[in-house]
């Protein structure tokens, strides 16, 4: 491994702005890396050397020329494909999709395009981003460098084993019930999810549109804090984007870094304290990780957030209703696959066909739930009544933060998993997500950040903060890293 | 309550256009009534006065001036299309002759 991609984005930035290295020496060398370790951990579906060559050699010709750019200039980065990039292939990992070349680029890939950043390829996910695992990509599962013989978290599995197995300093993933923040707590990065509406959903395929939020996936907290600030802010084009500056992350990041906490007041969810159903290693690391920010100077104080044990079952009636209704545009007339037109078929068989065809397994599963919990006779009991824990869980995190600053947590109740241990049992493999859900349901900002090993394999502890209080979670996050030394996301296994 | 059906599923299934295999209906029918179970427990909480959040961040009708302004040409619009026809998407027939 070479010393280039040892070093985080930020080291990179400022060494490609100072001249001491070009965009193009930091992308060859990423993509030399990619070449070694891709074949064991498979966290690419498309791979854009020369797209990323092209970017860093006019990323190096225009600094040569005095030209100014942000801090992560020249910066080399991989994108999640579920957020669709022009004239690069985006298939949301499903046959669905396979083969389509978006004409257009999501607002956040415009924003990381005109910072300057090479977009190495596009990263493996669970179909639709609906997963816990990767293991329901169409197109063959990513590993996780830890432990090749498990997942690397899901939906973002393949943004967060790029990043850890250092294929690419910087990873964007997308968080609809954990996405970002649970494959960065089982691969021992660093997973954050914005305040929904504080970064633009314009170009990613929607799945759980009230829900879903980009965002970044890194090794640093300093690094997810920079990119943050490169997509984060208002977008026109999104009608739920929040018309408001983006948070001061960075600065809270650098704040943080310097291990002070002292006025922080952080609160225990109480009812995620028990750790009930969690692996005894996870909670154990999730308390190492609290002592250490105790340490630092936080307060802590016991609260308590009776509704957050409803947010899982809540979030597997609204995901898949709006999941239901998002996928219906894959309707074999307008774009995508088109199977069984022999010119015999009703335009019906046709549409059946090509969506038994187009979906795999979890995807039809959410479809069908989806379908049932919007019925008539069900949607009260089932999607009128999730919505209203929507409302209670706000209500708690309202109460929450009238006492404190933060709410931390475990991130995952257990640590990266073999592959097919929990497929056969999907609820199973929901209770992945059973932390993670209520910032989704409520739309305030959380991170996972490493707090520890259990059995060799990492887990994460969560900072959740208020709706656009983001610097808050990177504050605290922050500081938690700079407890670590050496950083867990520099203890990763060398994969090659 | 609650228990799925096989049928059930089979007539959701055909409500969301959805072929399904013989297999996957079993298995489906089997997995769902495992999830709607465990989801039934927010009946428990949610009650009459509780209003409900459709969404994070409340709704309002967004407008822009009705200026024109430069969207996809139609080469590019088109470049996806599996088959086009004088610049324009060419589609299956849907429907038959005498309608």
């Amino acid at each position: 491994m070479s010393d280039i991609t040892k070093k985080t984005a930020a080291e990179l930035g400022e060494a490609i702005a100072a001249g001491d290295l070009t965009s193009e020496q930091v992308t060859s060398a990423f993509l030399a890396r990619i070449e070694a370790v891709e074949p064991k951990i498979h966290a690419f579906l498309h791979i854009d050397a020369d797209g990323a060559l092209a970017t860093a050699r006019a990323v190096d010709a225009r600094i040569a020329a005095g030209g100014k750019f942000g801090p992560l200039a020249g910066v080399p980065i991989a994108v999640k494909d579920i957020v669709v990039t022009k004239g690069l292939p985006t298939t949301a990992a499903s046959k669905m999709l396979e083969g389509w070349i978006p004409p257009y680029d999501a607002t956040i890939v415009e924003r990381i395009k005109a910072a300057g950043l090479p977009i190495l390829g596009k990263t493996n996910l669970d179909e639709f981003a609906m997963g816990s695992s990767t293991e329901y990509s169409a197109f063959g599962t990513t590993h996780n460098p830890w432990d090749l013989n498990r997942i690397p978290g899901g939906s973002g599995g393949g943004s967060a084993a790029a990043v850890a197995a250092r294929m690419a300093p910087l990873a964007i993933g997308t968080d609809t019930g954990g996405s970002i923040r649970q494959p960065g707590a089982v691969t021992g990065t660093i997973g954050a999810k914005p305040t929904y509406g504080g970064n633009s959903r314009y170009g990613l395929i929607a799945f759980s549109s009230s829900l879903d939020t980009p965002g970044p996936v890194t090794r640093t907290m300093l690094d997810a804090a920079l990119l943050h600030e490169v997509i984060g802010g208002h977008d026109p084009l999104d009608s739920t984007s929040i018309p408001q500056p983006v948070p001061p992350v960075v600065e809270a990041a650098r704040t943080g870094l310097t291990g002070d906490l002292s006025g922080v007041r952080l609160g225990i969810v109480k009812e995620f304290a028990s750790g009930e159903g969690a692996e005894p290693g996870v909670i154990a690391a999730y308390q190492a990780g609290v002592d250490a920010l105790v340490k630092l100077g936080a307060e802590v104080e016991e609260v308590s957030c009776p509704h957050f044990t409803y947010a899982l079952p809540a979030y597997y009636l609204i995901s898949p209703s709006e999941c239901s209704s998002n996928l219906a545009r894959y309707d074999s007339v307008r774009y995508g696959l088109r199977v069984g037109d022999n010119g015999e078929r009703s335009l019906e068989e046709v549409m059946a066909a090509t969506r038994e065809a187009g979906f795999g397994p979890e995807v039809k599963r959410r479809i069908i739930l989806g379908t049932y919990a919007l019925s008539a006779g069900y949607v009260d009991q089932f999607y009128g009544q999730a919505q209203k824990v929507r409302t209670l869980i706000t209500r708690d995190f309202d109460a929450a933060f009238a006492k404190v600053d933060a709410l931390v947590s475990p991130t995952t109740p257990f640590t990266a998993f073999e592959f097919g241990a929990r497929t056969a049992d999907p609820y199973q493999m929901y209770l992945a997500d059973l932390y993670t859900i209520p910032s989704n349901l409520s739309g305030g900002p959380a991170i996972s950040v490493p707090s520890g090993l259990s059995d060799g394999l990492p887990a994460g502890l969560q900072i959740m903060a208020p709706t656009m209080r983001d610097d808050i979670a990177y504050r605290v996050g922050a500081a938690l890293e700079s407890t670590q030394e050496p950083r867990l996301s520099d203890q990763i296994p060398d994969v090659a | 309550m609650t228990a799925i059906s096989r049928d059930e599923v089979a007539h959701l299934a055909h409500l969301a256009r959805l072929d399904v295999t013989e297999d996957e209906l079993d298995r489906f029918a089997q997995q769902l009534d495992v999830i709607l179970q465990s989801v039934q427990r927010i009946n428990e909480v949610a009650a009459e006065d509780i209003p409900p959040t459709s969404h994070a961040v409340p709704l309002t009708n967004v407008y822009r001036d009705d200026e024109p302004r430069p969207s996809l040409s139609r080469a590019d619009a088109l470049a996806g299309a599996p088959d086009t026809d004088q610049d324009r998407f060419r589609v299956p027939r849907i429907l038959g002759e005498e309608e």
